[in-house]
């Protein structure tokens, strides 16, 4: 009998309809992957199985865990199960942990909740647990609070508190997405462990098709609500039968067509030397002395007219902070930055630092944050237009706006659009022509296309090609996944703890990394087209 | 969103009505009262309400209904120039805080904690001791306490937004911080604001009614409906109509402005609005 | 934890310093000559003199500041001007009506706030909690002392319950004394109360939308297991902000409502003292007042800090 069995589930609030006839089958000790875009219904069907769907509601269908129906269970039945039968692992660790009690307390409160034990006895199981998803008790003593974690350990606590009573169903839903690489393949690694050690069945909820190709036996793909393609994985994203799924698999392994880089000569369009940024640091007890923490540690690097520099490192690695510095919004502690030979870093507010602001912009990592609500397309677009040394006047503006929206593939008509009328890689196309409207020879991109789909992030990624050989942009990418590197950048710097600690062509880096940090990088970053080749010799 | 769409939400729709009814009264009340508020007619001292004095008559004879719609004038004024002080002082105040941060940020802060330690009435009983009661004491300690409240708010609301992407943008596009205040930060604060101008009022009224209640408000021969509860305390045994008007007329007042704040919460939530 | 319960102390004080500082330069430095404007108009020069070196009103401002506040800090408020006994005999008095008056009416205020909220909260959107809130967006609008008056009306006046005012003293037993205060207590706690369950309801709304409640609903446990075990505790902390921000309220409330029932409370002593222009009075008064509010507010800190570990421990 199969584990887990999903029959014509259909959810829908309102008129809404957000799941249509979704079938699924799930076994015992298998991974089974639901894939899809924002808004495909994959959380919806998480929250079907657990019952915690929200307010207003309603579902149809059958749901069989272990041959039993549970779409039908009364709430109390359902508390039963959840926990006990069933566990689950959410997407952000920073917020899925109650602040005010101890991670002991959290994970022994489903044991005492389900099985009646002492507190002694469901403490004694707490620990255990936490030492088996990696945090030993000598380090992470019962009585921590979860804001003494990190995101991989708190990631780790949730995992504890969703496994101490060995369900034999265990959900997650986007456990990774909010972790870096390296994280995220430790991560990965215990939720595989503990599947196998349990012989628990795991549905793993998942946008990025490397991931799941490296962990999920079967996969189901879910479209606006309904399956479009279910099978074993390997099979299914190596020969997709829809051809949605076809769409899906080759927009992840999308490479845009970059023009060849073009040699570089006299001096470099942007020079930082030496660069380094101190913050005060939190004083730990009233009478000793702060230790500043060091965010950007002695880096220096060069960069020429119309080149591609991917910076790549794990979060917090200040790889942002050096971004900022370049661009002039915050200052370094010592150390220079010079933009076509002239330093930027010690200017005052004035002139000149509004002559170097034309020269340089940036695009953000967050299609919904970079804009102010308020605000029209057209106002948003025109405002570096404020760094020219004359104004333009309000039809030279619309017409410069209209030139750069068709430039990044909109239409002159959304000028007079707000924010929330376009679409997230609408927006992105937004936050470029805003970017490129003062005719900057630099542009830094911070994480541009992290919050996108993949659909959506292979089209941006083209038009980033695209303006790179229209405009003979320098692009300055920040990003942590060596995907985007790999596709934008024919050099790539990797930081680790504020120090540059290699760099060279993307190739050779990427191919062959010299330094423990860039070799850790590589070997946790998921490649798909290497892991479908990877199964695909396994099965012969 | 239009206003027809706004009027859907009941708080807003009962509020508004009620606020406006309030203030159209007082405005009534300049150019017709039933009878002269002033005007006292022992003969008919202290009536209960009928065809002739709707609300009846004081201890003087005087119309009740005529003193509250002339009262009103004045919940209102002080109310209104007490909001004026605390937002026009408070909203600069907290918008520098939160974008100059630092030294700044701190003595406000402190100063703020230093108001509060006054409340409203502590401050008109400090100003009357040397300068003696009068309406002018209650809308100074009334607006002092409202420059914290302002400050506050706009202060939180502002280190919020401030902390977003487009403010970056902004400053990419060279703009100062002074500039990024006014043209990005303002305008996404001011439904907070607006919501928090319409409890401030509300709490204006009751403060006032407050102090002239304890004869540190505005004046005799001034009708004002907090003089005209204290005047009613000692005939609450036999006159009970005389607490019973003005008190009702605070609380429908308060009532309002509290629905027109709540709705008006609702109404501008931006949340709300996109998913319309 | 040291580090945060000094800073806030440091807080406390330099902010009762700068208060100290207001009211002595309001008091005392504003009015010109606080002797003439205690005995007004017709006094006599000699009267004047003789008092302004009674008040040590002839010494450099430092100094007398200095020597204000460092009697202060004795407990040393001064001598009555009108009453002609020390300042701190007369507060002494007052406070055991006042005192009590304000922690009976918090103490009440909490008791009918925070199950209300609960209450609410955890039927939110249904009838019941639409009925509990509408009432509680009227008692938010009733000024307080106009609430007293028509408690008087009814349970002292109508149904002779209670008496209508005055105060018997803590010498006839608590008994007598807790029934005088009742009335007051009930009309400075009632219009409170609503404010801090309106308070405590939105907070806990707030919290039961986080992403932990979800966790703890994954756990198997029940509605009103999460509402209890893990909403309550962080929706506390707004709720105290409020409950800080009240206390100050309810101690100007006093005031007022010792007016309407006679109670022989500080909020009288002060009105009296503003009526007879005794300054000196009006001063200890008000530096108690101020005192106490700063004082609460340090209270609530230290709650805060209970309530929360991220502001017991550092990172």
């Amino acid at each position: 009998m199969a584990l887990l069995e999903i029959e014509r589930l259909s959810v829908s609030i309102g008129a809404t309809s957000i799941l249509r006839d979704v079938d699924m089958t799930l076994d015992r000790g298998m991974v089974h992957a639901l894939v899809g875009e924002s808004g495909s219904g994959k959380t919806m069907t998480a929250l079907a199985l657990m019952q915690l769907l929200p307010h207003g509601a309603a579902m149809n269908g059958h749901i069989r865990l272990a041959g039993k129906d549970i779409a039908t269970a009364s709430e109390s039945e359902m508390c039963r199960l959840r926990g006990a039968e069933i566990g689950m692992v959410f997407q952000e660790p920073m917020t899925a942990l109650n602040p005010v009690k101890t991670i002991g307390e959290q994970v022994a409160e489903g044991i005492r909740w389900h099985t009646g034990a002492s507190r002694a006895e469901a403490e004694e199981q707490a620990r255990a647990m936490l030492d088996r998803v990696g945090l030993p008790p000598a380090r992470f003593p019962l009585d921590r609070y979860p804001h003494q974690l990190s995101g991989g350990q708190r990631q780790r606590v949730v995992i504890a508190i969703a496994c101490a009573l060995k369900p034999r169903l265990l959900i997650a839903d986007e456990p990774t997405t909010a972790l870096d690489v390296i994280l995220q393949a430790q991560i990965l690694d215990l939720l595989k462990s503990l599947v196998a050690e349990n012989d628990m069945g795991l549905l793993l909820i998942s946008h990025d098709l490397a991931v799941v190709a490296d962990m999920a036996d079967r996969i189901t793909i879910l479209r606006r609500g309904e399956v479009v393609e279910s099978g074993e994985t390997v099979r299914v994203l190596s020969a997709p039968a829809d051809p949605y799924t076809r769409r899906f698999t080759q927009a992840s392994l999308h490479m845009p067509d970059r023009p060849a880089p073009k040699a570089a000569s006299g001096t470099p369009l942007l020079s930082v030397g030496n660069l380094t940024r101190e913050y005060p640091g939190s004083r730990i007890e009233l009478f000793s002395r702060a230790v500043p923490t060091r965010a950007v540690d002695n880096v220096s690097f060069e960069m020429a007219e119309g080149q591609s520099i991917a910076l790549v490192g794990r979060s917090g690695c200040g790889k942002s902070t050096l971004a900022r510095m370049v661009l002039a919004l915050d200052r370094p502690t010592s150390g220079e930055i010079r933009l076509d030979g002239q330093r930027i870093d010690n200017l005052p507010d004035d002139d000149a630092l509004r002559q170097a602001r034309q020269k340089m912009q940036i695009v953000f990592q967050d299609p919904y944050g970079s804009f102010d609500p308020r605000q029209k397309a057209e106002t948003l677009v025109a405002e570096p237009l404020h760094l020219l040394d004359r104004k333009p006047t309000p039809v030279e503006r619309r017409e410069r706006v209209a030139t750069v929206l068709e430039r990044v593939g909109l239409s002159p008509d959304d000028m007079d659009k707000y924010p929330h009328q376009f679409s997230g890689g609408q927006r992105q196309r937004l936050a470029i022509a805003r970017a490129i409207i003062t005719g900057p020879k630099l542009v830094v991109a911070d994480e541009p296309v992290s919050a996108l789909d993949v659909s959506i992030r292979a089209r941006i990624l083209d038009l980033f090609a695209d303006l790179t050989g229209k405009l003979g942009l320098a692009w300055l990418f920040i990003t942590h996944d060596l995907n985007v590197a790999r596709a934008m950048a024919e050099h790539v710097i990797v930081m680790d703890e504020g120090r540059i600690v290699e760099q060279g062509r993307t190739d050779d880096v990427l191919q062959n990394p010299q330094s423990e940090a860039a070799r850790a990088l590589v070997a946790a970053s998921p490649d798909l087209r290497l892991i479908l080749s990877g199964k695909l010799r396994e099965q012969g | 969103m239009t206003i027809g769409q706004a009027l859907r939400n009941p708080s807003f729709a009962a509020g508004l009505a009620i606020t406006l009814a309030v203030a159209a009264t007082a405005l009534l009340s300049f150019a017709w009262t039933p009878y002269d508020a002033s005007a006292m007619d022992i003969a008919a001292k202290l009536q209960a309400p009928s065809a002739v004095h709707w609300l009846g008559t004081d201890h003087f004879g005087r119309d009740i209904l005529s003193m509250i719609m002339v009262g009103s004038r004045n919940s209102i004024a002080v109310a209104l120039v007490a909001v004026g002080i605390g937002a026009g002082l408070g909203i600069p105040l907290g918008l520098a805080a939160a974008a100059r941060g630092g030294w700044l940020d701190e003595t406000l802060m402190r100063l703020n904690d230093l108001v509060f330690a006054f409340p409203a009435l502590l401050s008109a009983i400090m100003i009357t001791a040397i300068f003696g009661p009068g309406v002018f004491n209650a809308i100074v300690a009334i607006g002092i306490f409202n420059i914290p409240v302002f400050a506050r708010v706009a202060r939180g609301a502002a280190l919020s937004l401030l902390r977003r992407e487009f403010i970056l943008a902004a400053r990419a596009a060279g703009k100062s911080r002074s500039r990024i205040a006014v043209e990005h930060v303002l305008p996404n604060i001011a439904n907070l604001l607006i919501v928090q101008a319409t409890i401030q009022f509300s709490l204006g009224i009751l403060a006032e009614a407050g102090l002239s209640y304890l004869g540190l408000g505005s004046q005799p021969p001034m009708p004002s409906w907090g003089r005209m509860l204290f005047e009613a305390q000692t005939m609450i045994g036999f006159a009970p109509h005389m607490a019973l008007f003005p008190g009702l007329a605070i609380v429908v007042t308060v009532l309002g402005l509290n629905l027109l704040g709540d709705g008006l919460r609702d109404v501008l939530d931006p949340r709300l609005q996109e998913q319309r | 934890m040291l580090s945060y319960l000094l800073k806030r102390l440091a807080i406390g004080l330099v902010t009762l310093f700068v208060a100290s500082l207001v009211v002595f330069a309001v008091l005392e430095v504003v009015p010109g000559d606080p002797a003439r404007l205690m005995l007004g108009m017709g006094a006599s020069e000699d009267a004047i003199a003789a008092l302004r070196d009674q008040m040590g009103l002839n010494q450099p401002l430092a100094l007398r500041y200095l020597s204000w506040a460092g009697h202060m800090l004795i407990g040393d408020f001064g001598r009555s001007y009108t009453y002609g006994v020390p300042v701190r005999e007369l507060i002494a008095e007052r406070i055991a009506v006042s005192l009590p008056l304000a922690v009976m009416a918090l103490l009440l205020s909490m008791a009918v706030a925070i199950p209300v909220g609960l209450f609410s909260a955890a039927r939110r959107g249904r009838a019941s909690d639409m009925a509990v809130m509408g009432v509680t967006q009227l008692g938010v609008a009733i000024p307080n002392f106009w609430f007293a008056l028509l408690l008087v009306y009814v349970f002292a006046v109508t149904l002779r319950l209670v008496p209508a005012g005055g105060f018997p003293g803590w010498s006839a037993g608590p008994g007598p004394a807790f029934q005088a205060l009742i009335l007051p207590a009930l009309a400075l706690a009632l219009p409170q109360a609503a404010i801090l369950a309106r308070v405590t309801r939105s907070a806990l709304i707030e919290t039961l939308s986080e992403d932990y409640i979800r966790t703890a609903r994954a756990k198997g446990l029940t509605r009103s297991a999460v509402l209890y075990r893990h909403a309550l505790r962080n929706a506390m902390i707004p709720v105290l902000t409020i409950l800080g921000l009240q206390f100050a309220f309810l101690l100007a409330g006093t005031i007022i409502i010792e007016n309407v029932f006679y109670l022989p409370g500080l909020g009288r002593l002060v009105f009296q003292a503003i009526t007879q222009r005794d300054l000196i009075v009006v001063e200890g008064l008000v530096m108690l007042l101020v005192a106490t509010i700063i004082l609460v507010n340090l209270v609530v800190d230290l709650l805060y800090a209970a309530v929360d570990p991220r502001l017991r421990s550092p990172r």
